[in-house]
């Protein structure tokens, strides 16, 4: 091993990316547009959801159940109509996502003390949505049915017992469930999955296709002085993003960081090793730009994107895919990087994720060394 | 006991180890001391699947000469050149170069040798001075002699004063240049140079065959594929590959006065087409070809040949305008080597 043959590699290396504006647009403009478009695009949180009501009994009653409605931030009452074929239309149109009937008669039961019965019809395209959504509406109807009940005991002179039973919730960590803390972390993986996969991929099917790789293997430089010398400068690159992300989601987006920078470094590190293996060695295989670049994507980018508990829950994830995502690094780093960001969980506490993701990074940096040779067949 | 304190001690060892082996190439080129041997082939093949590129190669390259390699595309000159830089192992039969065993030990023979892959355009993207400086650093170029080599080089590219220029602005032939500065940076004792003036215009070709010799001269060996005749006059020796076998060896002189199996007569007639049709199966002529606008033939004695088929022309409604004897051009060897073996394929078949 040569230190000075490998720096002739990564120096080569640097001025590639230097000379070339795509490789120059991924390594700068992406990973500042992917947490924009995750910090303000996706957001999981349903608010002012679009609103049509019918009230067909026009009451003082009613119009009180409304007003809990409007009062309420999850909906925005966006028409009031007065026929039944309107609210249909309205859902079938997308201008609504929930309709609210009020029958002729709902004050009435109310005064007879009867149950009154109010129609809600609900857009469930999105099952998710919709069952939030039903959930809501339910939340408001039932605080105004004991606020009833309540008046209706006290204008009677009768003791209110017993006291409904009310949950005081405090949300910790994420104090102020935004989305955007939730995700915004994961994004980090996403980026170093393209730096660390797609971008080496890239430069190293490249010089098999140009045939530069052979004039390299034909030189005194060794294997893994080639593999280093041109996976050092995207390391860096790839640890310099991580620290643009990381600034960014705290000054920026105000997500909350409570664990250490170290442990943000180290697992970075790990999985930025893991990465660029997975790109390495591709690319070897493949030998071609296209295919190692879209293989890369596939096996990286991919499965942080749907399968590491980025966007999606690994706990509501069917059985199969659960054990699937044993297998995959990203789910540790993406883990670890919830924990920092919004617990500020101990290190020590963190040994389930960084061991797993230590063992991933050393074999795939094995495979990737031993799969690489100076031969060209 | 004696523990190797110092490390150099063990190649050494390892060196006397193989030597019995050594002594079979030793032997092969008993006509020559062993030292001046660069390049030593025996039996060398090479396998892809079913289809042989390389079959059974034997040869001997002396040091300082400069060996061309030459034949068609695909005839197995790349392949073999690769096998020779460790590039691609041998399926069968062995090579060493500088003394080393190409399969057994190619990082010692990548010491020893420079090369020119056929594909090789330097990185495009890169500054003449930084394609330079990463083959210097490539090849351990020691720091004192940094500058010296990379000022020769660019001397020898004609490139002095155009180091900041981006390699991809470079015409063609400068390229090649640059390229072989690059290949020769660390003054290896073989270069390797597999069809190096491809592309490359015929007063840049010269200029590089120039280059060529030049170093041939300081006793640098140099093994060269070609597939245009006129640079193979060029080389010391020559040796014609043709699907993947060795068809002939020799002086370029040689091999026209050795290789061709009967005397060459040019003719001169219109049509040409019916001309070299009909005259395939002319009495006393082995062969016949295109060569520009006129028919090169193959026969057995020109002077005896010539008044024939003339006639034999005329009969036919060709009109024959010059019909005299020449000197056969290493174009001429080869197309007859090459259809006397096609020819015997054929027959084996």
């Amino acid at each position: 091993m040569s230190l000075s043959r490998m720096l002739a590699v990564a120096r080569k290396e640097v001025l590639h990316i230097l000379r070339d504006s795509r490789s120059l647009i991924i390594v700068v403009i992406m990973p500042v547009t992917l947490m924009l478009l995750f910090g303000y695009g996706v957001n999981l949180d349903l608010k002012s959801l679009p609103l049509y009501v019918y009230d067909q009994d026009g009451s003082q009653q009613s119009q009180d159940l409304l007003k809990q409605f409007q009062a309420s931030q999850y909906f925005h009452i966006v028409c009031v109509v007065d026929r039944y074929p309107a609210v249909t239309r309205a859902l079938d149109d997308g201008s609504a996502k929930m309709g609210i009937v009020i029958p002729w008669n709902f004050s009435q039961q109310l005064g007879s003390g009867s149950p009154a019965r109010v129609q809600a019809l609900v857009d469930a395209t999105d099952d998710n949505t919709a069952n939030i959504l039903i959930g809501y509406a339910q939340a408001v109807v039932q605080g105004y049915s004991s606020d009833i009940q309540i008046g209706w005991l006290q204008r009677h002179g009768e003791p209110v017992e017993p006291a409904p039973i009310g949950v005081e919730t405090r949300t910790w960590y994420n104090e102020d469930l935004e989305s955007s803390a939730f995700i915004i972390p994961g994004v980090l993986a996403l980026v170093m999955s393209v730096i660390g996969a797609f971008l080496t991929s890239l430069t190293i099917a490249r010089e098999w296709e140009r045939g530069s790789m052979e004039q390299l293997i034909s030189t005194p430089v060794t294997a893994i002085e080639i593999m280093l010398g041109k996976l050092t400068p995207y390391f860096v690159i790839g640890m310099f993003d991580v620290a643009v992300c990381a600034f960014i989601a705290i000054g920026w987006f105000h997500v909350p960081f409570r664990g250490s920078y170290m442990t943000l470094a180290v697992s970075s590190a790990l999985f930025m090793v893991v990465v660029l293996s997975l790109g390495f060695f591709i690319s070897v295989l493949a030998r071609n730009q296209f295919a190692a670049s879209q293989i890369a994507l596939l096996v990286t980018f991919l499965p942080a994107f749907l399968l590491s508990g980025f966007l999606f829950s690994i706990d509501q994830m069917p059985i199969v895919l659960q054990w699937i995502t044993r297998i995959l690094p990203a789910r540790y780093y993406v883990s670890v990087l919830k924990e920092i960001f919004l617990k500020g969980t101990p290190t020590t506490m963190l040994a389930a994720d960084l061991l797993p993701l230590a063992v991933f990074s050393l074999l795939l940096a094995a495979v990737a060394t031993r799969s690489f040779h100076k031969r060209l067949q | 006991m004696r523990l190797p304190a110092n490390p150099r001690v063990i190649p050494m060892e390892r060196r006397t180890m193989a030597e019995p082996s050594h002594s079979a190439a030793v032997n092969f080129a008993a006509a020559n001391p062993p030292a001046a041997n660069s390049v030593v082939i025996e039996n060398l093949t090479k396998r892809f699947g079913s289809f042989v590129a390389v079959d059974r190669l034997n040869l001997t390259v002396r040091k300082g000469e400069v060996f061309g390699f030459l034949g068609p595309n695909g005839a197995g000159k790349s392949t073999t050149i690769r096998m020779l830089c460790g590039l691609l192992t041998p399926s069968s039969g062995r090579a060493s170069v500088a003394g080393h065993d190409v399969a057994r030990d190619p990082e010692a023979v990548r010491q020893n040798i420079g090369y020119m892959s056929q594909k090789f355009s330097l990185y495009n993207d890169l500054k003449v001075i930084e394609n330079l400086r990463l083959f210097a650093g490539l090849y351990s170029v020691p720091a004192t002699e940094l500058q010296d080599r990379i000022g020769w080089a660019l001397t020898m590219a004609n490139l002095k004063g155009r180091e900041n220029l981006l390699t991809s602005t470079l015409p063609g032939g400068w390229k090649q240049h640059l390229a072989l500065g690059c290949a020769v940076l660390h003054r290896p004792p073989i270069i390797f140079l597999d069809e190096p003036t491809s592309g490359v215009d015929p007063i840049s070709r010269r200029q590089f065959w120039d280059l060529i010799h030049q170093m041939a001269q300081q006793g640098v060996t140099v093994f060269v594929t070609t597939h245009y005749m006129e640079e193979a006059e060029y080389c010391n020796r020559l040796a014609l590959i043709f699907r993947g076998q060795m068809v002939a060896l020799g002086t370029p002189a040689e091999l026209k006065r050795g290789s061709m199996k009967g005397e060459l007569l040019l003719v001169e007639c219109r049509p040409l087409g019916p001309a070299v049709e009909a005259l395939q199966s002319a009495p006393g002529v082995i062969d016949a070809a295109v060569f520009g606008d006129a028919l090169h033939l193959v026969v057995g004695s020109a002077s005896i040949a010539a008044p024939t088929i003339r006639t034999y022309l005329t009969d036919r409604q060709i009109s024959v305008h010059r019909i005299e004897p020449i000197r056969p051009t290493l174009e001429d060897v080869f197309v007859s080597l090459t259809t006397t073996r096609s020819a015997e394929e054929a027959r084996t078949q």
